[in-house]
């Protein structure tokens, strides 16, 4: 309860400073309109359709990016968690990959797939792999061998040991990579908006900047954060309902 | 009558066998255990006890001849149930799902799995606590629940290593007691792996004395206790403390030999050490 106090009083706090320091001048209003303002414009973007449009493009570029990683990244790191050999050959390679920036390649993947969609989804899809390959070759690497011998015991092998076992033991992890990997996308998902698109909250952000429509851009950029927060929100709610028994202790 | 389980002339070794730097586990180990007797294994500590328990299981592959119910032994099966030291649950499985695991396996169809798998949850004791994850449950509810798994798909012969050596004394012997009844109402043939001396008597008929390593049978002790001793308190009676008596002096030249082949090329320092001091707690 006192917590929770504590919390709002901090957000009316900081909500107060960004109201009132351009209003007393302290900050110019130019480059920081107060919270009202950005309100304001924020429900008339909102009401007009416009917010919810680049909203929604964006939002199709990290499922898609978002949907490519889990489909090359969970397989692939099965495979790296279950055979040793495999993982140890694409160690070196992979640890090199996960190193270059995203943002670094996108030039590369612009070059390659054009300055549309596709390279967009691309560079999500660099940006978000990585954590869900490397989550899902640990939890698989680290299923407790005492439940796979428990399982053999009662003779569960191959495809039914994999399922009913491994692939439950290792879903935590996985869910982690995949929550940790769509942090990656958003990161990424508004740089690439910005370096070359027309539409999406990260041009919304840049665009609004460079027709100095300053309330604007802080709208575009408070929807972006509450966007992403949603997004994270949805993904641990999906976790936690999956997962359900890992938070079963102590009741 | 055909024996239940009949080991015959069983070796194992670990990485090169009489080699040097090899490990010997088991040398020669023939045993029979008869149909629904209660069998315990008793040893000092790295004997290769739990080692015969994993290879009659067919977990560990192993030289030598395996029948079980006079059928030979390949590899795992549904003929034979293993309850665990560290339980074994399934985490993200309840109770109930835990338990129909084993029938899942068996191909029992999915509107009969429940019911069968309800029955045996009754039967130790968990009635109520179906639902619940293993996570909510403790340590001596959720050795209930192993045994209730290895029970459900209705193995001739129950497997347990050590299964009650991470319980706190007095949920160990409500289990033992626990075990005693289930056992005479299942009528399953047991082999328990065990390395205190008081619970292999109280819970069996024959006691299987181990050497040190490399594992052999010592002596074979027949525990001609009365029964019921769920009821009488068999643990102080003074049969019972002759017999405690007997296998610690079997049990302790083993122990001393196992402190000293803790030498140096040991795989695992100061073994010996750990098994005398398990026996030594026993005995006070």
């Amino acid at each position: 309860m006192r917590g929770a106090l504590l919390r709002a009083s901090v957000a009316l706090g900081l909500l107060a400073l960004w109201e009132g320091l351009p209003r007393i001048g302290l900050v110019n209003s130019n480059f920081l309109p107060p919270a009202s303002d950005v309100a304001r414009t924020l429900w008339r973007l909102l009401v007009s359709g416009e917010l919810l449009r680049h909203a929604w493009v964006s939002l199709d570029r990290i499922l898609l990016g978002l949907a490519l990683s889990i489909l090359v990244g969970v397989p692939l790191g099965i495979f790296m968690g279950s055979w040793k050999t495999f993982e140890r050959t694409l160690d070196g390679p992979l640890q090199a990959g996960r190193q270059v920036s995203a943002i670094a390649l996108f030039p590369v993947f612009i070059l390659f797939f054009g300055i549309g969609e596709l390279s967009k989804v691309v560079i999500i899809f660099w940006a978000s792999v990585w954590p869900i390959l490397l989550n899902t070759t640990i939890g698989v690497k680290t299923v407790d061998p005492v439940l796979i011998r428990s399982a053999r015991s009662m003779s569960a092998q191959g495809a039914t040991l994999f399922c009913k076992v491994v692939l439950p033991a290792a879903a935590p992890a996985i869910f982690t990579g995949v929550r940790l990997g769509a942090a990656y996308a958003f990161m990424v998902l508004v740089a690439a908006e910005m370096i070359g698109a027309n539409s999406g909250l990260g041009f919304l952000v840049l665009n609004s900047q460079e027709v100095f429509k300053i309330p604007e851009m802080y709208a575009a950029i408070v929807a972006l954060a509450a966007f992403g927060l949603g997004v994270n929100k949805l993904l641990y709610h999906l976790e936690r309902r999956a997962t359900v028994w890992r938070e079963a202790g102590g009741t | 009558m055909q024996p239940s389980i009949d080991i015959r002339n069983v070796s194992k070794s670990y990485g090169g066998g009489t080699a040097p730097g090899g490990l010997l586990a088991l040398d020669d180990v023939s045993l029979q255990v008869g149909q629904r007797e209660f069998l315990a294994i008793l040893g000092p500590s790295g004997c290769g006890k739990s080692t015969l328990l994993h290879v009659v299981a067919g977990l560990t592959p192993a030289r030598g001849e395996l029948l079980v119910h006079g059928k030979n032994v390949t590899g795992p099966g549904l003929d034979r149930g293993v309850v665990f030291q560290d339980y074994a649950l399934f985490p993200w499985r309840t109770v109930l799902d835990n338990v129909a695991f084993g029938l899942e396996m068996k191909k029992v169809p999915r509107h009969m799995r429940a019911a069968w798998a309800y029955k045996y949850v009754i039967l130790v004791g968990l009635a109520g606590f179906e639902d619940r994850y293993p996570a909510q449950l403790s340590g001596g509810m959720k050795q209930r629940v192993a045994i209730a798994r290895a029970l459900a798909f209705d193995p001739e012969v129950l497997l347990m290593d050590e299964p009650f050596a991470a319980l706190d004394a007095q949920t160990r012997e409500i289990l033992q007691t626990e075990l005693l009844r289930i056992w005479e109402q299942t009528s399953k043939t047991i082999l328990f792996v065990t390395h205190s001396i008081d619970e292999a008597i109280y819970l069996a008929q024959r006691v299987v004395v181990m050497t040190a390593r490399p594992g052999r049978i010592k002596q074979i002790v027949d525990i001609d206790l009365p029964w019921p001793r769920v009821d009488s308190d068999v643990r102080s009676s003074r049969p019972f403390a002759l017999l405690r008596h007997r296998i610690w002096e079997l049990l302790a030249e083993e122990v001393e030999r196992a402190q000293q082949l803790a030498s140096p090329r040991d795989p695992v320092p100061g073994r010996g050490q750990v098994a005398a001091d398990a026996v030594a707690q026993e005995v006070v």
